[in-house]
């Protein structure tokens, strides 16, 4: 991202040049920066800097690997020299844990174990732990599929507790859910959408009370809620069957409506006020300032991603559709950016799926994925085509999506937590 | 480890005899005060903030409330519970990385005494198998009847693992008592499952599942009335505000429905609608049994099912969900009611939806009646398990006609 900052400043006039060099040191100063949610900083799958971020994917690169006490599908997060984690166990699952532990070695700083308040049933191949948990910095924010929203500091002190399945007997997935929550505009925001009693809701951060609460389209959903902007109001796309709904976070009011239709299993990606949404294929849309029926720039039947979410980074959205197929898109025109000799676009590269997690992206021009089989592969990202340019068998199935921060991935299967980074 | 092994056993046998000392001279002025902000967390949030404070201050005492806490959650919520939970447990982490001793003859007293919760009973057995696992493992067997089945299931799967052994070791008929030992304390279904798959099996001993599940399989059940667009499922129909097993109503499009008896099979009682209406979609019917209690008091009733459902229990609604084919295993919903001496009644309301795939056929409920623990209870009256007729055999003596 900085390389492409610095391109865009080469290419503008001074007074502007100046303001965006500016800027761009500023961008640039986030670097590194902590991993609060799923994919990322801004739920897209990247993460600027981290130019160090090891592209040999190997035993040499595997910084530690710690046994875990439970299934798992959320991500890690990353807070400063900590790596968070929930998981959960036991028979149906109904033992339920955060884990931190040090970034730096992995050993094991703190757990904390709670039972199950809701139901646990999902199916096989999912399981209770699912969703990611979500970050401001200070406390983490973890969910369950059986419904229980627990708040605790960043040394293990418990803040709140929420049963939401004891507040809203209905709310629950008999094939399990799966939703990440996110800290946006100072709320929590959380899907909680099924077949029956379904709903999205605001949290306050200090107390876990309900900041406001509205009914959801009475359909299975597994997509995560994902920050973007609206003019300069922060806005929480909400995705469901029906299209994408954004809220403002802090009182659930819409700002927009986009009613034809999405996926509910691979979540949209934003950047800035553009949400490119697995609708029709892909849509990108943009709601504008004032609100209302968003417009729809583009529409790409054939770009269809599979269960993977899409990834942004710059002037490109990458997709991997249900046969593993890794292809980039324009996100200013929707068009096949990956071109042969002759300036023909190309359909894209596949790589060894099937995939159940989102590929994730750092400022180093590469792209990392791992498959169901627990094959990790990093893709160079800088030529016509991505190449996928190492990749290690952690012979373990991995249904999650990695965590970049300071120059290191982290992955997680339902029994280890991974670190890879270059070692000094 | 602890060098004394016994002598904890003896102690905690004794105190147990006598009764757990969860006295609170010790503990911090202001325990009670902050025991009682965690027990009075409600709904939506209510009293997080006093009980983040609280939680503070009983998480910051010292090995001596470790007993009180986990006494205290015989009388608490499942929401605090886990507040009370986690203080226990930074409790022990901390006395443990200090190397300060943890209250273990107490630990183990609580552990026995199976008045108390049997989650906090648990969280007891752990804490002592950090401090002395060997100790604790001695303990195991002793849980086989337990009331706290998290305390049985170790119990349960000790002697799982020595029939297994002796299955290997060829000594089948000892097997076979070890796993029938086994499944008559088991109350997990992944335990009853694995052991009846074991017996029924490769050691061929016929079981009745039903009555150890306590499924009920005997039922009356009439249908189809509508659930175009899923409106059946709020939709009443006559059998919600009667039951009159002779009556005739106008059913899905009109057609004259009636009460018919239906009797169950399966191993596992599943209750298959589509056996007497047919393949069905976009239906309602229901199902309604009696159940003649030996005695009043709490149960629960457990439910697997995969279609939109309602249970009444004497009359009451007790729950309903609209949810379709997200999957069914047994147990899925566990439905407090409390049974009165003699006849009680109970009426499902079952919908199936549109859905076409192969895997959306299903039309089917399994409902048992049980304890807290999952132990079936048993009408009075239970009739015999009904049996699956013997296949005819290829060849045999009907065989031409």
């Amino acid at each position: 991202m900085i390389a492409h900052s610095l391109l865009t400043f080469c290419n503008l006039p001074t007074v502007k040049t100046l303001t965006l060099f500016l800027a761009a040191l500023a961008f640039a100063s986030t670097a590194n920066a902590d991993w609060l949610q799923f994919r990322g900083p801004q739920g897209n799958g990247y993460i600027d800097g981290n130019q160090n971020l090891p592209i040999e994917l190997s035993e040499n690169t595997i910084a530690w690997k710690v046994a875990l006490p439970g299934r798992g599908i959320g991500s890690p997060l990353i807070v400063g020299d900590r790596v968070y984690l929930t998981a959960a166990s036991g028979p149906e699952q109904k033992q339920l844990h955060v884990l931190c532990f040090s970034a730096v070695d992995g050993k094991p700083l703190w757990q904390r174990n709670f039972w199950a308040t809701g139901r646990t049933m999902c199916h096989n191949k999912t399981c209770v732990a699912a969703p990611t948990p979500a970050s401001d910095g200070e406390r983490i924010y973890a969910l369950w599929s059986s419904n229980d929203l627990i708040c605790l500091d960043l040394d293990g002190n418990l803040i709140w507790t929420r049963g939401l399945t004891l507040d809203y007997p209905n709310a629950s997935n008999s094939l399990g859910m799966a939703s990440s929550p996110i800290v946006a505009d100072g709320t929590l925001v959380a899907q909680i959408e099924n077949d029956s009693e379904s709903f999205a809701a605001g949290f306050d951060l200090l107390t876990g009370a309900n900041r406001w609460k509205i009914d959801r389209p009475k359909a299975a959903n597994w997509t995560s809620p994902v920050p973007m902007k609206s003019g300069e109001q922060v806005v929480v796309a909400l995705q469901s069957s029906k299209g994408i709904l954004g809220v403002l976070p802090a009182t659930g009011s819409e700002i927009f409506n986009y009613a034809k239709g999405a996926s509910t299993i691979p979540s949209s990606a934003a950047d800035g006020d553009t949400l490119f949404v697995p609708s029709n294929g892909l849509t990108a849309i943009n709601p504008g300032e004032s609100g209302g029926d968003p417009t729809e720039l583009w529409n790409e039947s054939a770009q269809r991603p599979g269960t993977a979410s899409p990834l942004i980074i710059g002037d490109t959205v990458y997709i991997i559709n249900g046969a593993g197929v890794l292809s980039a898109t324009s996100r200013k025109t929707g068009e096949l950016a990956w071109k042969d000799e002759k300036g023909d676009p190309l359909k894209g590269v596949r790589l060894k799926g099937p995939f159940s997690g989102s590929p994730v992206a750092s400022g180093n021009g590469h792209l990392y994925i791992f498959n169901e089989q627990g094959v990790g592969q990093c893709v160079n990202l800088s030529g016509d085509q991505g190449k996928i340019v190492s990749e290690i068998d952690l012979e373990e199935t991995i249904l999650g999506t990695p965590s970049i921060s300071d120059d290191a991935l982290y992955i997680r299967s339902d029994g280890h937590l991974w670190k890879f980074a270059t070692k000094p | 480890m602890s060098p004394r092994p016994f002598f904890f056993l003896l102690a905690a046998t004794l105190s147990s005899a006598i009764g757990v000392d969860t006295s609170r001279a010790a503990l911090p002025s202001d325990f009670e005060s902050a025991l009682n902000a965690i027990q009075t967390v409600g709904a939506e949030g209510a009293g997080n903030v006093e009980a983040a404070a609280a939680w503070k201050t009983l998480s910051n005492a010292d090995a001596d409330a470790i007993l009180p806490l986990l006494a205290a959650m015989e009388s608490s919520s499942p929401l605090a519970r886990n507040w009370l939970r986690s203080a226990v447990e930074v409790i022990a982490d901390r006395e443990l990385t200090a190397g300060a001793n943890l209250p273990v003859n107490e630990l183990g007293a609580f552990l026995l005494d199976v008045r108390q919760s049997p989650q906090a009973r648990r969280i007891a057995f752990d804490t002592i198998a950090r401090v002395d696992a060997d100790t604790a493992a001695k303990l195991v067997p002793g849980f086989l009847n337990d009331p706290s089945t998290e305390l049985r299931r170790d119990a349960v799967q000790s002697l799982m693992d020595e029939a297994k052994a002796l299955v290997a070791a060829e000594n089948p008929a000892a097997a076979v008592l070890i796993y029938r030992q086994a499944l008559n304390a088991a109350r997990d279904v992944d335990q009853i499952q694995e052991i009846a798959k074991q017996l029924t099996g490769k050691l061929d001993q016929e079981l009745d599942l039903p009555r150890h599940f306590g499924f009920l399989m005997n039922w009356n059940v009439i249908g189809p009335f509508d659930n175009t667009g899923h409106e059946g499922f709020d939709t009443v129909f006559p059998p919600e505000t009667e039951i009159n097993l002779e009556a005739a109503y106008p059913g899905k499009e009109g057609k004259e429905i009636k009460w018919q008896p239906f009797a169950s099979t399966d191993d596992y009682g599943k209750i298959d609608l589509n056996q007497p209406f047919g393949p069905l979609k976009e239906v309602t019917a229901y199902a309604f049994t009696d159940f003649n209690a030996a005695q009043a008091g709490p149960a629960e009733l457990r439910l697997g099912c995969k279609n939109a459902w309602k249970i009444w229990f004497n009359g009451e609604l007790v729950f309903g969900r609209d949810e379709y084919h997200r999957g069914q295993r047994i147990d899925q919903y566990l439905l407090p009611v409390t049974l009165k001496e003699g006849n009680n009644t109970l009426l499902v309301k079952l919908c199936q939806n549109e859905q076409t795939e192969t895997w959306t056929a299903e039309w089917e409920f399994q409902l048992r009646v049980c304890d807290a623990t999952g132990t079936a209870i048993l009408a009075a009256d239970r009739p015999e398990t009904p049996r699956k007729e013997a296949p005819r055999r290829r060849g045999g003596k009907d065989a031409a006609q």
